[in-house]
């Protein structure tokens, strides 16, 4: 410990139980651990040298932002140090010839796209975290959010990586080109490691044009076939919405018991639909949506005609976490992903599913990218509801790899899925993971047990 | 300490960016999810409580941002009172010092309204006959102790007449349509009686009729904010027995009204306080009905325009904690001061944030108490305003203080007091 105080100062290396007990989860429900010590590294030099010092001393190192993480990917090991990034929080650079932002590690998400706005850019991914989660954290984890469909995840913004690797070697990967195949591209197998591979200090991103303008929409149906059908048309009439999110009857429910808003409570399925860009687009765009939903069998569709409109649809969805939070003690959320064509299977499967269990499982999340939302409204104190949980969750998830799905669209894996991995991907593909991560930590110290077992 | 609270925080984080602890040291446990798993350890018996622990609760604002921010709800008001309250029973922050000065302020006198004025009257003679800034000028403060030394730049204004002085204990209008019980505060009464005296004046210009008890207690909030529960409940029991005394039964009224927003998100907590208490339980419950911020009350009965023109400053408008977090009031009095003819309304930058007066937190902590001053001076400067509304007498106090050793002459005045000037000029007017 002497050693790590001596490297960064007292006030950045923590030991107290009551220091230390507040860094023992992150944003994953039910688990818990406490680390042996906490410190903050402001540059790749101090990352760098307490990786050596780790490997010197064969202690696990487990990589943190904010701890947001919603599969348990920044939970501590025992015994080991946990290095929060959360310090390393400078803007270096904004770069308004080549769209780009050179940010340190722990600068919060929600910044990124304020500064882009600004100058009249636009850093397209939005996890539900952005207000507190950490780039480093987005980029470890490749998160996305409610704008997949349109432009992507957060996979598809990195251009460039620093990163530090256990044997303290600093690198820098990628470049500020469009275009570079010089190379292996190394920098995307760090994208979504879960810190398993190294550790990340700096991200060089790309910014888009804001778009001009946008349109909202609100659809109710009776039926979810017919909501699900209203996706298919709308993509098969070659119209990519910027945002095509789902509720289901019980999180229609929730939402309206929390911010009354007037939806109608005997609607199986909502849809909030936006489109952005050009204005004439827009408005084109907007009409033929609001004409397939009304073909394909709609209730009722509401087009916002002002910007406080449009606030006010986007309600619906944007309080459906809140709304579910507040039902039950624990919140399991989950993300079970299928190819779009699936999804009213997927559903219903998970209606099913929770009657069988004798749980309440409210859906809702991203249509237009297949990326679900089965929420578990339980409590982890009821240890047999806990087990009908567990079950529940393998079958969905046995379901969605069925359907060409997969067990996580958006949270990772971490400690959470560790045990659908293989069900999912398959042994061949976990031993090459566990070949790459040896040749780059052989001792093992960074995240370990996390993704998959040693 | 509730269990089924503390299990309602999913730690997702999302109040970190919101709490001023946390934006300062970016650690956890000055973090409102940090502080939440803390009191599960303890009640899970995985910690004790350590002095660390306490001194932590009083290094967290109270500020309630985080419950705005929480999607899950959590009662954090409740947690912090409670965990506060526990740490005093334990007494692991006892020490001469501290064990004085609470005994001195909370437990004497904020529970002695007579003496209270007498103190208020003493100091208001001392300012009064320029003692005060005589004071000041020769720089005798510097003798003092530090402790008491950074303390004397906070001494309220004492003003010369007190509210019921101001305010007889029932006025009437006509026409009369409503009935309400006005609060008068403590603090508030001592520095801010004009402010009672222009709520009572706006009250009779909505055709409201107005019953204001004698004499006064402290709401209790700082009592229950430091730890002192019963204390807070005996101060409960006062207030509504002082009120059914002055308009015969709470029944009667059809608002009781407070105008300071920490006092206000604390007397609308009776119901929870006094829950258990075999005779107050259902007259408090009636009370916390009955209970309106001053802006909420007139939001709802339809503010009035002033007919004239009458304030032609730029202002901008500072929340409350209490009054924004804690009542969740935010629109109503941007709404009334936008109903005086003439007034430009500027949006200061997180007008939400704490100012750091916190009840007693710029006494107990003035080190982060005046990071937040300063963070909030620098917002309102960037305004150009020249009056910055605030609707609580402890937020008032702490920015006159600090725009005062900043000699700044931006005006801090209450949006009613506004709203009670616009009143008066549009009447000398006719």
């Amino acid at each position: 410990m002497n050693e790590l105080i001596a490297l960064l100062g007292t006030e950045r290396v923590l030991t107290a139980p009551e220091d230390l007990i507040p860094y023992s989860f992150d944003g994953t429900a039910a688990l818990k651990q406490r680390p042996r010590c906490v410190v903050f590294a402001k540059t790749a030099e101090e990352v760098a040298a307490v990786l050596k010092f780790a490997s010197g001393q064969g202690v696990p190192v487990v990589t943190r932002g904010s701890g947001t993480g919603l599969s348990g990917g920044s939970l501590p090991v025992a015994g080991g140090i946990v290095l929060c990034l959360a310090k390393m929080d400078q803007v270096l650079k904004l770069d308004e010839k080549n769209l780009t932002v050179l940010v340190e590690t722990g600068v919060i998400t929600q910044k990124i796209a304020e500064l882009a706005d600004t100058v009249g850019l636009l850093y397209p991914p939005d996890p539900g975290s952005m207000k507190i989660s950490t780039i480093g954290g987005n980029v470890a984890e490749n998160s996305g959010g409610l704008r997949g469909l349109k432009y992507g995840v957060t996979r598809d913004y990195v251009m460039g990586l620093e990163v530090v690797l256990a044997d303290g070697r600093i690198l820098w990967l990628g470049s500020q080109c469009v275009k570079d195949v010089a190379g292996y591209s190394i920098k995307d197998v760090f994208i979504g490691s879960e810190g398993t591979l190294g550790v990340i200090t700096k991200v060089l991103l790309k910014l888009v044009p804001k778009p001009r303008t946008k349109k909202t929409l609100l659809a109710t149906f009776s039926r979810m076939d017919a909501a699900a059908e209203t996706v298919s048309a709308i993509i098969a009439d070659k119209i990519i919405p910027c945002t095509l999110e789902f509720l289901d009857k019980i999180t229609i429910k929730c939402v309206e018991d929390f911010a009354h808003i007037g939806l109608p409570l005997d609607a199986e399925a909502l849809l909030l639909m936006e489109t952005d860009g050009h204005p004439a687009v827009v408005e084109e765009e907007a009409r033929r949506m609001e004409a397939i939903a009304r073909q394909h069998g709609a209730d009722s569709v509401t087009v916002a005609q002002t910007a406080e409109e449009a606030t006010r649809l986007a309600t619906a969805r944007r309080s459906a976490f809140s709304a579910l939070a507040r039902v039950a003690p624990t919140t399991i959320l989950e993300d079970a992903t299928v190819p779009r064509s699936e999804l009213a299977k997927m559903i219903r499967f998970t209606q099913e599913v929770a009657v069988r269990h004798q749980l309440r499982i409210a859906t809702f999340g991203h249509m237009g990218d297949g990326n679900l939302h089965p929420t578990f409204l339980t409590d982890e104190r009821n240890a047999p509801e806990m087990a009908r949980v567990e079950h529940a969750m393998q079958e969905i998830f046995d379901y969605a790899v069925k359907l060409g799905g997969t067990i996580t669209g958006e949270h990772g894996v971490g400690l959470a899925k560790k045990k659908f991995l293989p069900g999912a991907i398959g042994e061949a593909s976990i031993g090459l993971m566990r070949q790459l991560k040896k040749s780059l930590d052989p001792q093992g110290l960074l995240n370990p047990g996390k993704i998959f077992d040693p | 300490m509730d269990y089924s609270v503390l299990q309602q925080c999913m730690h997702c984080g999302l109040c970190l960016p919101t709490c001023p602890t946390y934006d300062e040291t970016k650690l956890e446990r000055n973090s409102p999810r940090g502080r939440i798993s803390l009191m599960r350890a303890i009640a899970d018996g995985e910690m004790e409580l350590t002095k660390a622990f306490g001194e932590e609760m009083y290094y967290c604002l109270g500020c309630l941002a985080c419950t705005t921010a929480c999607p899950a709800g959590v009662n954090y008001a409740e947690l912090f009172e409670v965990a506060r309250a526990d740490i005093e029973t334990k007494g692991v922050l006892s020490a001469h010092k501290r064990d004085l000065v609470r005994w001195l302020t909370v437990k004497f006198l904020l529970t002695r309204p007579r003496l209270l004025r007498g103190v208020g009257r003493l100091l208001y003679f001392y300012q009064a006959i320029g003692l005060q800034s005589l004071v000041r000028k020769l720089r005798l403060p510097a003798l003092l102790p530090r402790s008491l030394r950074e303390l004397e730049p906070l001494t309220p204004t004492v003003k010369r007449h007190f509210s019921d002085a101001l305010i007889r204990e029932v006025e009437t209008p006509t026409p009369s349509r409503y009935r309400v019980g006005l609060l008068t505060g403590c603090i508030q009464d001592l520095a801010y009686s004009d402010l009672n005296r222009d709520t009572a004046d706006v009250l009779l210009a909505h055709d409201c009729e107005v019953f204001t008890p004698r004499l006064q207690s402290c709401c209790g909030s700082l009592h229950a904010h430091n730890g002192e529960v019963e204390l807070a409940r005996e101060m409960a029991r006062r207030n509504i027995l002082a009120v059914e005394k002055s308009a015969g039964s709470l029944e009667k009224l059809d608002a009781i009204i407070s105008n300071a927003g920490g006092c206000g998100s604390h007397l609308k907590n009776y119901a929870h306080l006094l829950h258990d208490d075999p005779v107050f339980a259902a007259r408090a419950v009636l009370w916390s009905q009955k209970l309106k911020d001053i802006h909420e009350w007139l939001a709802q009965i339809g503010i009035r325009r002033p007919a004239a023109a009458a304030c032609a400053a730029r202002v901008t408008y500072h929340e409350s904690c209490h009054l924004c977090h804690g009542q969740k009031i935010t629109r109503q009095p941007r709404e009334l001061l936008r109903a005086i003819p003439g007034l430009e309304l500027v949006e200061l930058a997180e007008s939400n944030w704490c100012c750091g007066s916190a009840g007693i937190y710029n006494i107990t902590q003035p080190e982060m108490s005046k990071k937040l001053l300063d963070r909030k001076l620098g917002h309102i400067q960037k305004t150009g305003a020249s009056v910055v509304a605030s609707a609580n007498p402890g937020c008032s106090l702490q920015l006159q203080t600090g725009l005062r050793e900043a000699h700044r002459s931006v005006r801090v005045a209450h949006p009613i007091s506004l709203l009670a000037e616009a009143f008066r000029q549009a009447k000398r007017a006719e």
